[in-house]
């Protein structure tokens, strides 16, 4: 069976597919019961396989491994085909994608048991609702695989547009609520933006290298690395620096960075086993993976890398403060989402790109961990999300508490959890880097931690400890998760912990994507950061700012919302802090900032245009407008014919006249 | 030696010409009769009988410069339609006059678009 | 100017004066005379023209057939000529216009340039005894046999439409039935029956 890695490749990705087609188009007959196991199978296979991959490669040395499947079509030499790549990098997000996806299937099993109650009564999608779920759920992780497999362009397109598709299917997967509804529009359209760009970077790098495949463009790449491209008159953009901004304008969609971060916090509106699982650890980061798989592109353009590292930048400080400022549980958990993926940014922008994948990874099981440790307590408190009415919850839920606590202290990076040695690897990686912006890199990373740490043991403690402000029949029915909860709590909690220690050496300074990404000596930041074992790294940090800065943000979280519960709305009535907290409610503005300009804009565009164009133009001058002239000309015509024999008369005579007239004049 | 025209005049004979200039001014007045007579149909009827008589003339003037008989059986036979013709339009008159009490033309619009 | 063309111009100038009175004056009786004497002028020219037989036809015809129809339609019909007469200024430039338009044209057509004695010479006056009617005679049942059958047959239908189309039953008008009366029988009128004498009271 497992005779060849193309074999087992195949088997990895089409075990979900099969499992959703069932799941989705038989779910009616199978049950629900049929339809968990039959997705859990599925996934458990491709997951399954997926460490025997990775063992092949990882531990057997097996050389990487790039082969087609399928040749869809060939145009004018252009190959379209689906094919396989398979090297470390491929290795890790596969097992990443298919042990959360995993997790998170089993998970989905307590969490949608009771989905019927979700539904308005009556409503047409509430049957199966359970069974579509999971059909969506291995869908997603099908088309994540074939994003993450990919050995060419047109697949990961594939891939990116299919996660974006379930995605927004799973976004409005409570298709009943207006919120859900506008919430899936509104991921749709924005990232429709970030897919614009992402496409117009595929068309590129299809017109200038000619081929879709990876392994071409990047031999090729050296070769077109001083071509120009005039973008409008006058302006010559290095070709590399073009591509390279435009395949992230598409990242930068998938992704949440700042400025299309917008639909990520609205996103929440999905079910929570989906923000888990698509809009924290692995859909959301696609985008980052794409840059670590583009390496040999943007390595040659600084300005790209530039351009990386100031949006992640901004995305890792802005989108943090936000967090403090929300009530919601999950929406400080996809705040927290945001500004770790704008630190996975910035390890790209910082040419340590193994550093941000190793976040992406470590990443993935924390906040998977954290946010279905939020879905847990969404449960216990029958699908209240304010966290101003929680509290407590420690002695209720002790796995939950427990499992939490460990993903917060990965997520602010508490010395020896994964998180730290990520986060750190990355903080240290910009301190190094000299490429422009790095500066303001570096401070707003360092700040970033302080935030970081604020914010996750604000909504620690606001959850788990000081007052129970629930209501009392919340409180009467509370209890601790059932087991298929809890049991992926624990087995996310495991990595949470450990996988720093045992990957940090070989994936961040060793030579474990040495196949995978290339970086220039002179990008190569991560190689001066010096760290050689996980253990030196935790002495060290016991040194420098981000631990100090993390223990602070601990420390007033702590002071704050447990010993003086009454300064926080005191803090807010300050003037500026007043002005400042207005402004991070609001989000910055954008989201008014884009209902104004683009919502407006472009509803004014169409209202004009409908105008302008369609009432007026087409239906007013070429519709009704025809049929008016033809109405008036044969209003006008209709006096010829009066019924009056002599009008007929007088035409005759005047026509005989004129051709009389003509034959005697000529 | 091409003739000055005006030497015709006093040759002492009428040219062709002068008869078909007679049936031309004949048949414009009835042109024009009918034009300002439009709503009384047997003015109408009798500009008629005056169109046919210009064309009567010219045939007749024709056959005569021409010294063919063949105009003059047709103005004959001209003539016996113009009577029958007469006669029918008269009597349509009539009927139309114990229908409508009126024959004013422009009561007559029943073809209108 | 020699006599006839005297004769020609008096009657051309009678006639077009008579066309313009046939159709300007304001009474149909008027204006049935009138054309009354445009048929007799344009007999006239037709004798001049050596076509004595249609000028003498003319006469008969049209003086003496169709125009008497005619006046006689008018003074039947009880018409009130005013409203008729309605829009007749306002269409005077207009019909003038047309008529002088019409006539300048044809007569470009038809004048001297083309139509001369250049072009075509005053034919030899006939002989006194040469007869018209027997020219025509000749034609008409030889060569022009069938059309002056057809054309009889035309008349007829004429005669026949104008009597339908004026033909018409008044209801309420008590009239003879012809066929009835014809048909009629004593036992139809009389009816004999059987009774019992009665007392004398």
């Amino acid at each position: 069976m497992f005779d060849s890695i193309q074999d087992i490749s195949l088997y990895i990705v089409l075990a979900p597919l099969i499992g959703a087609i069932i799941a989705g188009l038989f779910g009616g007959v199978i049950g629900r019961a049929g339809a968990h196991t039959v997705t859990i199978i599925g996934v458990a296979i491709a997951f399954a396989l997926s460490l025997l991959v990775f063992k092949y490669i990882v531990f057997d040395g097996m050389e990487p491994q790039n082969f087609s499947v399928y040749t869809w079509l060939i145009s004018e030499g252009i190959r379209f085909e689906i094919g396989f790549l398979i090297d470390e990098l491929t290795a890790m997000m596969m097992v990443v994608v298919t042990f959360v996806s995993l997790m998170v299937h089993i998970y989905t099993v307590g969490y949608m048991s009771h989905d019927e109650e979700n539904w308005p009564s009556g409503s047409l999608a509430a049957p199966n609702s359970y069974q579509r779920f999971f059909s969506y759920i291995s869908l997603f992780t099908f088309s994540m695989l074939m994003l993450v497999m990919a050995n060419n362009f047109l697949q990961l397109f594939f891939g990116w547009e299919a996660v974006g598709l379930v995605s927004y299917l799973l976004i409005g997967f409570w298709s009943s609520r207006e919120s859900a509804v506008f919430a899936n529009l509104k991921a749709f359209l924005v990232n429709r933006v970030g897919d614009f760009g992402f496409l117009l970077g595929i068309g590129a790098v299809l017109m200038y290298f000619n081929t879709l495949d990876y392994a071409s463009v990047f031999n090729a790449v050296e070769l077109h690395k001083d071509m120009t491209i005039s973008i409008w008159p006058g302006s010559e953009w290095n070709i590399i620096t073009v591509i390279g901004i435009l395949l992230f304008i598409g990242a930068m969609g998938k992704s949440a960075q700042v400025p299309l971060h917008v639909w990520l916090p609205d996103s929440m509106e999905g079910p929570t086993p989906i923000s888990a699982l698509i809009h924290a650890a692995t859909m959301v980061t696609a985008g980052i993976f794409m840059v670590a798989r583009m390496s040999p592109i943007y390595e040659l353009s600084e300005v790209a890398l530039s351009f990386v590292l100031i949006i992640g930048a901004i995305t890792a400080l802005f989108m943090g403060l936000l967090g403090l400022v929300q009530h919601d549980i999950k929406r400080v958990v996809a705040y927290s989402t945001l500004s770790q993926l704008g630190y996975m940014t910035v390890a790209l922008g910082a040419s340590a790109y193994a550093a941000g994948v190793f976040h992406l990874m470590t990443h993935a099981f924390f906040k998977a961990l954290l946010f279905l440790a939020a879905g847990s307590v969404i449960i216990a408190l029958h699908h209240k999300q304010d966290m101003r009415e929680m509290g407590g919850l420690r002695k209720y839920m002790p796995i939950t508490w427990i499992t939490s606590l460990i993903g917060s202290l990965a997520l602010i990076g508490a010395p020896g959890f994964s998180g730290f040695f990520s986060k750190d690897s990355i903080i240290e990686a910009v301190g190094h880097s000299t490429i422009p912006g790095a500066g303001f890199a570096y401070f707003a990373v360092l700040a970033g931690v302080f935030i970081t740490a604020l914010y996750s043991f604000r909504m620690y403690f606001l959850v788990f400890h000081g007052k129970e402000r629930m209501d009392a029949h919340t409180r009467s029915h509370l209890h601790e998760s059932p087991a298929v909860v809890t049991v992926p709590l624990i087995l996310l909690a495991i990595p949470s912990v450990i996988i720093g220690w045992i990957y940090v050496d070989s994936m961040v300074f060793g030579d474990f994507f040495a196949n995978a990404i290339t970086v220039l000596p002179e990008h190569d930041v991560l190689s001066q950061v010096g760290f050689t074992t996980a253990f030196g790294m935790i002495l060290h940090s016991l040194v420098t700012a981000p631990f100090w800065l993390a223990l602070a943000g601990v420390g007033v979280a702590w002071y704050l919302y447990m010993l003086r519960t009454d300064l926080p709305a005191k803090i807010v009535q300050l003037p500026v802090i007043r002005t400042l907290y207005a402004l991070l409610q609001r989000n910055y503005g954008f989201d008014a900032f884009n209902n104004l300009v683009f919502g407006r804009g472009s509803r004014g565009l169409g209202t004009g245009l409908w105008k302008a164009g369609d009432v007026t133009i087409i239906d007013g001058l070429l519709v009704n407008g025809s049929a008016r002239l033809v109405g008036l000309i044969s209003s006008l015509l209709r006096h010829v014919q009066s019924g009056y024999l002599y009008h007929y008369a007088f035409a005759m005579i005047i026509g005989l006249l004129a051709l009389f007239g003509l034959f005697v004049v000529a | 030696m091409p003739r000055n025209v005006s030497d015709d005049w006093g040759q002492g004979m009428i040219a062709l010409s002068d008869y078909l200039t007679v049936a031309a001014i004949l048949f414009g007045l009835s042109m024009a009769g009918m034009f300002i007579n439009r709503k009384n149909i047997i003015i109408l009827l009798m500009c008629i009988e005056l169109m046919l008589l210009a064309v009567n003339i010219n045939f007749i003037a024709f056959s005569h410069f021409l010294g063919d008989v063949a105009g003059q059986i047709f103005v004959f036979f001209i003539l016996t339609v113009a009577a029958a013709e007469a006669a029918i339009g008269l009597a349509i008159l009539v009927v139309l006059f114990r229908n409508r009490g009126s024959i004013n033309v422009a009561d007559m619009d029943t073809l209108k678009g | 100017m020699s006599f006839e063309q005297i004769v020609f111009y008096f009657f051309a100038a009678v006639l077009i004066l008579a066309a313009g009175a046939v159709i300007t004056v304001r009474s149909a009786v008027h204006a049935a005379l009138f054309l009354v004497l445009a048929f007799f002028t344009t007999a006239a020219l037709w004798l001049l023209l050596e076509a004595e037989f249609l000028a003498i036809t003319l006469v008969l015809v049209y003086v003496g057939a169709v125009m008497v129809l005619f006046l006689f339609v008018v003074m039947m019909l009880d018409i009130n000529a005013a409203p008729m007469r309605e829009g007749f200024a306002r269409y005077l430039p207009v019909a003038a216009l047309v008529a002088v338009l019409t006539v300048v044209v044809m007569v470009m057509a038809v004048g001297r340039e083309h139509f001369g004695l250049d072009q075509f010479a005053a034919p030899e006056r006939m002989s006194a005894d040469v007869s018209n009617t027997r020219m025509l005679g000749e034609q008409l049942y030889t060569v022009y046999l069938y059309p002056f059958e057809i054309a009889a047959v035309i008349l007829l239908v004429a005669i026949v439409a104008a009597i339908a189309l004026t033909l018409r039953r008044r209801p309420g008008t008590r009239y003879q039935s012809v066929e009835k009366q014809v048909r009629v029988r004593s036992e139809d009128r009389l009816k004999v029956i059987k009774m019992n004498a009665e007392e004398r009271k």
